[in-house]
């Protein structure tokens, strides 16, 4: 489980607060859940200070791992959080396997790999990288990340209400690109900058043991602009696929069901794909 | 700087004296570029070679032109860096130590690496390279600054977003060179955090197959409908292009290292036209800080260059409304770059230039060289190589003579009114 708060972490589907940290680990851990606590904003110079107290927090509550992307939180942790595990989030800068294990030998006991990788990088990146990989197997995921106020500074150029800007995910804000009449882009603003994400979902159910047999330790579910219903739906489908393979990989068969019980609750606006698993790209 | 308890001090191994100017780094997207940025003031230039760059072109150098850009450099005492600012994928990785042991041996003095695999690989393999942390790391922070000086890299170049003030606190708390973007277009995005480009069209912006899909038109949509009325601007995330003459006291003073300027694509012109300003104003001010004002030349003549809007990105506020690209402000810049100079003769006042666009007498011109030289004056004798009268230069790159009201110098450059 990957919790946190928009002071630390990014795009967090909601905040558990520093003070909640605790009852939020106990639960889980009665129900034999990990926790990891996201700290992988990047961060200015007056951020700075809340990093070693928030750090102390998440070691008393017991927390399970740190996920950090800015240097800045692997020095704090080191001397404030000495004996959680750390893993390393780059989000679309984790690319290779080279600097998953600088990263590794800098702490970090995981590395969370760019979601425009495909299953033959996955693959090799984990042979090479001799640390645990997460890989995000659903949802959402973040196209384009930036410190301005993108939104609230389009609303000002056109002179409207600012009550428009509706900060905060999930607030019915898109984007439509003129020649992709098709393609909604939802786009927010919260305090870290804008956020657009892209308009269709991954969906790796089918190929779980492939990713399995690729040798990935994590499966990421992203929980973001989605319902609660929905993202129940999917943690079992994904759930029993998974619990499935572990009894005997040998028995293994995809359960449509699975599938069909998500694309029942699926947007008829976002279509599930497989993201950029089977796709080549240039440069 | 002025900085006498730095300069008194016996230099203690591996650890780097503080620059007394700060360097002005200019890009070079092709081994002619990199001459004209050098000869107008450029302590250093970077380069794109074949691999490993954010810019794929097919001007970018080989070894061979690096070698030669490198010896070139040398006689202004200047540096070649070279960027392979690129996140890797695995099948990038094969090549990378080979291609900086040749990077080496060129006589490059430092890479601009975003990517850690790069980074180490670098410390490992050519230890006489140095490694600047490039912006596509976003670092924004002392922290994060102190870490990757920790980490043996002498230079960080910060994220677009740091403001000045954390730059002040950033060169305060620690000593390593800091190198910043002062000029030239910019993402909107946080460095390295868009991949607008794979989504839209296969090709990874991290690699260098960007196409700028955020200065495209978007139409916001709010409760499943349109913001947009009749006569309102589409959305878009383009961002104006940063331009920080205005505020070079600023900037020394904050202790930046080196002040670079974007755009290995741009033009001889742009990089020669926007090098001779800032060279001219970081003089200006090392001369006489009590005394330095801003001329208002500067300013027009970036403008000659450059048509994009400009503003002055994080330094001073977070960018609004006022420095996002809405509507169409790409005025045409009332200049063109028309030739170069490759000879003049004191005897009869006339000059030699290769064409770059067309031009004819009766028209009027401006030539200027480094340092600020400029002349203006209208085209009245005209020649071929023969000296025959010519009523028009036509042709790429075609020789002609132009008589000069004031002595120019080869490698000054002229520009036409339009
Ligand atoms: S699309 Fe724009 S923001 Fe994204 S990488 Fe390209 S220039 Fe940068």
């Amino acid at each position: 489980m990957l919790i946190g708060e928009s002071r630390f972490g990014m795009r967090q589907p909601g905040d558990i607060l520093s003070g909640d940290l605790k009852s939020a680990v106990l639960i889980a851990h009665r129900l034999g859940a990990k926790v990891y606590v996201n700290m992988n904003k990047l961060f200015r110079n007056d951020e700075l200070a809340a990093l070693p107290e928030y750090l102390i927090s998440i070691t008393e509550a017991g927390g399970d791992a740190i996920v950090f992307g800015d240097p800045a939180v692997l020095m704090n942790a080191r001397r404030h959080a000495p004996g959680v595990k750390l893993f390393w989030n780059a989000e679309m800068t984790g690319t290779n396997s080279s600097a998953a294990s600088y990263w590794g030998r800098r702490g970090a006991a995981r590395a969370v790999v760019a979601r425009e990788l495909n299953e033959e990088e996955i693959g090799d990146l984990k042979s090479k990288a001799e640390m645990e990989i997460q890989v995000q197997v659903h949802g959402a995921t973040n196209i384009y990340y930036s410190h301005r106020n993108l939104v609230q500074s389009y609303l000002e150029h056109l002179g409207k209400e600012a009550s428009l800007v509706r900060r905060g995910v999930d607030r019915g804000l898109f984007l439509v690109e003129a020649e992709r009449p098709d393609e909604r882009f939802p786009v927010y603003e919260d305090d870290n900058g804008t956020h657009v994400m892209s308009p269709d979902d991954i969906c790796l159910l089918e190929a779980l043991p492939e990713l399995v047999q690729a040798g990935v330790d994590s499966f990421y579910i992203e929980p973001l602009l989605k319902s609660e219903e929905y993202n129940e739906t999917v943690l079992k489908s994904y759930r029993a696929a998974l619990d499935l393979w572990k009894r005997d990989p040998g028995a293994y068969k995809f359960d449509n069901l699975w599938l069909t019980s998500i694309q029942r609750l699926q947007s008829s606006e976002r279509e599930l794909g497989f993201g950029f698993l089977y796709k080549e790209q240039v440069y | 700087m002025s900085n006498t308890l730095i300069q008194d001090m016996p230099l203690k191994q591996g650890k780097r004296q503080r620059l007394d100017k700060p360097e002005l780094l200019a890009p070079a997207g092709s081994l002619e570029k990199l001459k004209f940025a050098v000869h107008y003031g450029a302590d250093a230039v970077y380069i794109g070679g074949q691999k490993y760059g954010l810019r794929s072109n097919a001007d970018n150098f080989s070894f061979e032109e690096m070698r030669e850009g490198v010896l070139f450099a040398e006689k202004y005492g200047a540096k070649v860096f070279v960027a392979t600012n690129i996140y890797a994928h695995q099948e990038d990785l094969d090549g990378v130590a080979d291609y900086l042991r040749e990077l080496e041996n060129a006589g490059i003095a430092a890479i601009i690496a975003a990517d850690p695999a790069i980074v180490e690989m670098a410390q490992q393999v050519a230890p006489k390279l140095e490694v600047h942390l490039s912006t596509q790391q976003s670092t924004m922070n002392w922290q994060a600054v102190q870490f990757w000086k920790e980490e043996g890299l002498p230079r960080v170049v910060l994220a677009r977003e740091t403001t000045m003030e954390e730059i002040r606190e950033i060169k305060a708390r620690v000593d390593v060179e800091i190198e910043v973007f002062i000029h030239g277009a910019m993402c909107s995005s946080v460095s390295g955090r868009c991949v607008l480009s794979n989504h839209f069209t296969d090709r990874d912006s991290n690699r260098g197959g960007c196409c700028q899909s955020c200065r495209w038109k978007y139409d916001l949509h709010a409760d499943e409908q349109s913001v947009m009325e009749p006569g309102h601007n589409p959305f878009t995330m383009g961002s104006k292009d940063l331009c920080m003459i205005q505020h070079i006291p600023d900037l020394i003073e904050a202790g930046v290292d080196s002040f670079k300027i974007e755009g290995r694509m741009k033009s001889i012109h742009y990089v020669a036209s926007v090098v001779n300003v800032y060279r001219q104003a970081i003089d200006a001010y090392m001369a006489d800080p009590e005394g330095y004002r801003l001329r208002p030349e500067w300013v027009e003549d970036i403008g000659k260059a450059a048509n994009r809007p400009l503003n002055t990105g994080f330094f001073y506020a977070v960018p609004g409304a006022e420095e996002h690209i809405y509507e169409e402000e790409e005025k045409p810049a009332p200049y063109d770059f028309a030739a170069i100079v490759t000879d003049y003769d004191e005897a009869t006042g006339f000059a030699t230039v290769q064409q770059r666009s067309p031009f004819r007498p009766g028209m009027e011109i401006e030539f200027f060289g480094p340092g600020g030289r400029q002349s203006f004056q209208t085209i009245v004798e005209m020649t071929d190589m023969e000296g025959n009268p010519l009523a028009v230069a036509r042709h790429p790159l075609q020789k002609v003579r132009i008589k000069t009201e004031k002595p120019v110098e080869p490698l000054d450059l002229m520009r036409k009114k339009l």
